[in-house]
């Protein structure tokens, strides 16, 4: 008797935990399946006389890595926006909390509902084969945004940033800014992101290979995962580490550098356009970018997080029976303030930067 | 020469002599590396004044820094050595509940839905007392499944394992609620030249081990960990004293919650306490503690805290690379538990025990 009642409460409580572990993915798919009857009426009403061929609404299973930061809410939102009911789209939204196992399961359900495209924002770039194989069979197109899959290539398109055009800017920039300001010797510092994350990749690549050319002087590169907290406690290290021997802060996302300029300032490090320290930060996200108006940062180098109108356009050559471009780079900015706007290229070509004021923070993500 | 060895079998029979003498260790590797690279060999020992750019004066040096930081795994450690001595059992949601306390605790203090504010929409107190509230009730809620279901305690905390984040998510509508606020920030910053949260660790532990010193709590808790059944028989509620020590250990989430949302100034529900849950562990372990319950020793397991954080700085100021770190902390803590193995400390007792028989002997 006491097992039986064990074995149902256990069930229970299993059942209360599961349906609460995918409390995250539930809770922002409800809204959208609320707004789905009320849209749907009028948007086919609206949209049978105007499109015969596609009169259908496209239906759209995105499994996305999670919602780690600033950024990661944007792409979301980038997306949500984009393939709303209004726009003819019925978009399915998973929010896979960082959990591979769980996004593979979601591309599982996606095929199993047979929508018409399934987004994926990789967690791990490997052990995609089977389940690609499986949309293949199926006949849903894979669209991959972000980050990368390396194990297979069943997919119709990739769309994403240049992590390594993004390092390859930040060491470009900061050549002609020291060149500016007179400073010959560079003794930098950076706070990468989590190991292996194709964005940590890249910009460490892009960086190294200016310090390299330059014969920059790069004293530490630890790992602050992509978080304040962990930017915090490497900077904290690296100012007993190397107290007055830099001159150069690189972080490589903009909560990493929030945690860093706390960390400075206990230390009494100054940093920023009027500081001792150069303090450089990517992804751009407007708490970064007012930081860069208020010249904590010394410059911002964009990570566009909008992928959906570029996925948009995938879909529409698609649809139209076209076959995309299997890599698609997203446009990105380099941000500053004038005082710190200097003229570069990458590979001989000039580069545009984006001084930052208020409208362009208020219109940025 | 006959009171030095009183002493010495005094410092032998000591139960923190080995988790004392594995962080004095971990800590030593940093004397030969600073010696060796031709600087300051104490340099990591240094404690000096720093003038700051936002906090005033304050002390500075890397032990204050595996002081400061920590503090959360120390007040964790405090609530899981209660926990496994009662219920001979884990709590693994404490991480979790860190970052749901947090959650809660920030959006109290943004308004909901507000993700960046410089502005509290409710007062100090309030925002810190619904982080707490959130840590004791998920403590509660833990406790009576252990404790009047008699489920499993890790199967039971489980639960919050996978729930207390995700919920702390939704609160949070799925951003990180930042809250620049320095009357906020004050946990996670300085008071005076200290770092506020040692001063609240100091509290956590001063208060819990008074309360266990001067009540018959902590002897309750060992003898219902040693055997609950027989502890009822002599007329202790074992039920109400494992609930009790899982809400607890819910409380010291809470705290610990609040004090790393304090030092981001947001609540960054996805890493927030993230594997915390085994630092606490592991520190319990470190501590000298059994896991099967019964006999606990509190300062072993703050010391097995400091040990975790004393590895991690020591690690950064190495420069170990991060991608390694982890597998250096490994080995560190294989060695430091296996000096604390029962084979291993018998073997030892076995013998010096046949070297005292041989000196008598001769």
């Amino acid at each position: 008797m006491k097992k039986k009642v064990l074995g149902v409460l256990l069930a229970a409580t299993m059942a209360v935990g599961m349906l609460a572990g995918c409390g995250g993915g539930n809770a922002t798919e409800a809204p959208a399946d609320d707004a789905a009857p009320a849209e749907e009426a009028p948007a086919d009403e609206a949209e049978a006389p105007a499109d015969d061929a596609a009169g259908d609404v496209i239906s759209i299973g995105f499994a996305q890595v999670g919602h780690e930061s600033d950024w990661r809410t944007a792409s979301t939102k980038s997306c949500q926006d984009v393939f709303s009911a209004e726009n003819g789209y019925d978009l399915s939204f998973v929010d896979c909390d960082n959990d591979s196992a769980a996004q593979l399961e979601a591309v599982r359900n996606f095929i199993q509902q047979d929508v018409d495209y399934i987004i994926i924002d990789p967690i791990v770039s490997t052990g995609w084969d089977t389940v690609l194989t499986e949309c293949e069979d199926a006949g849903i197109p894979v669209i991959v945004i972000d980050r990368t899959i390396d194990d297979s290539d069943k997919y119709a398109a990739w769309v994403g940033s240049n992590f390594k055009t993004e390092g390859l800017a930040a060491g470009e920039w900061l050549k002609a800014y020291a060149e500016k300001q007179g400073i010959s010797e560079i003794n930098a510092l950076v706070i990468s992101g989590t190991t292996g994350a194709s964005a940590q990749i890249g910009r460490s690549e892009g960086f190294q290979e200016i310090a390299d050319r330059e014969g920059w002087n790069i004293l530490d590169e630890q790992t602050g995962d992509f978080t304040e907290d962990g930017g915090q406690a490497v900077m904290e290290s690296y100012c007993k580490s190397y107290a007055g021997k830099f001159n150069v802060v690189v972080c490589q996302n903009d909560n990493e550098a929030f945690g860093a300029m706390t960390a400075m300032d206990n230390a009494g490090v100054t940093y920023g356009l009027d500081g001792d320290v150069i303090l450089i930060s990517f992804d751009a996200c407007t708490a970064g970018l007012e930081k860069v108006k208020a010249r904590q940062f010394s410059a911002d180098f964009e990570c566009n997080p909008l992928a959906a109108p570029f996925v948009e356009e995938v879909i529409q050559t698609l649809q139209s029976g076209g076959t995309p471009d299997k890599e698609v780079y997203m446009e990105e900015h380099w941000f500053a303030l004038p005082d710190a706007i200097v003229d570069f290229s990458i590979d001989g070509a000039a580069q545009t930067m984006t001084e930052v004021t208020d409208d362009v923070i208020a219109a940025q993500y | 020469m006959a009171k030095e060895k009183t002493f010495f079998d005094k410092l032998k029979a000591w139960p923190l002599l080995l988790p004392v003498v594995a962080l004095i260790l971990v800590m030593a590797v940093n004397i030969i590396y600073d010696a060796a690279n031709g600087n300051n060999p104490f340099s990591f020992f240094t404690i000096t004044l720093q003038n700051t750019t936002a906090n005033g004066t304050v002390l500075y040096g890397r032990i204050i820094d595996i002081l400061n930081r920590g503090s959360e795994a120390a007040i964790l450690a405090i609530g899981m050595t209660l926990v496994v001595s009662s219920s001979a059992g884990t709590d693994i949601s404490v991480g979790s509940v860190m970052s749901l306390a947090a959650s809660v605790c920030c959006v109290t203090l943004a308004g909901y839905g507000v993700s960046s504010t410089t502005e509290l929409a409710h007062p100090l107190a309030l925002g810190l007392l619904a982080g707490v509230a959130v840590g004791c009730l998920c403590g509660a809620f833990n406790g009576f499944l252990v404790a009047h279901l008699k489920i499993q305690p890790m199967v039971a905390t489980l639960i919050l394992f996978t729930a207390a984040r995700s919920i702390g998510l939704l609160v949070c509508n799925d951003l990180i609620v930042y809250v620049r606020n320095p009357q906020f920030g004050f946990f996670g910053s300085f008071m005076g030249p200290i770092p506020t949260p040692i001063i609240i660790t100091a509290i956590c532990v001063a208060v819990t081990a008074l309360v266990l010193s001067k009540t018959a709590l902590g002897t309750y808790i060992q003898s219902v960990g040693i055997n609950a059944k027989a502890s009822r028989i002599a007329g202790l509620n074992s039920k109400t004293i494992i609930f009790m020590t899982y809400l607890l250990c819910g409380l010291f989430a809470g705290i610990a919650g609040i004090i790393n949302g304090s030092r981001i100034t947001s609540a960054d529900s996805n890493n927030i306490g993230l594997y915390m849950e085994l630092d606490a562990i592991l520190a319990v372990a470190l501590g000298g503690n059994s896991l099967g319950g019964g006999k606990f020793n509190l300062a072993g397991s703050i010391i097995g805290a400091y040990t975790i954080q004393a590895i991690t700085t020591t690690l950064y100021a190495l420069g170990v690379s991060s991608a390694q770190a982890p597998v250096y902390k490994a080995v560190i803590v294989i060695i430091i538990v296996a000096i604390q193995a029962p084979p291993v400390k018998a073997y030892f007792r076995k013998r010096s025990a046949a070297k005292a028989a041989l000196a008598k002997e001769v």
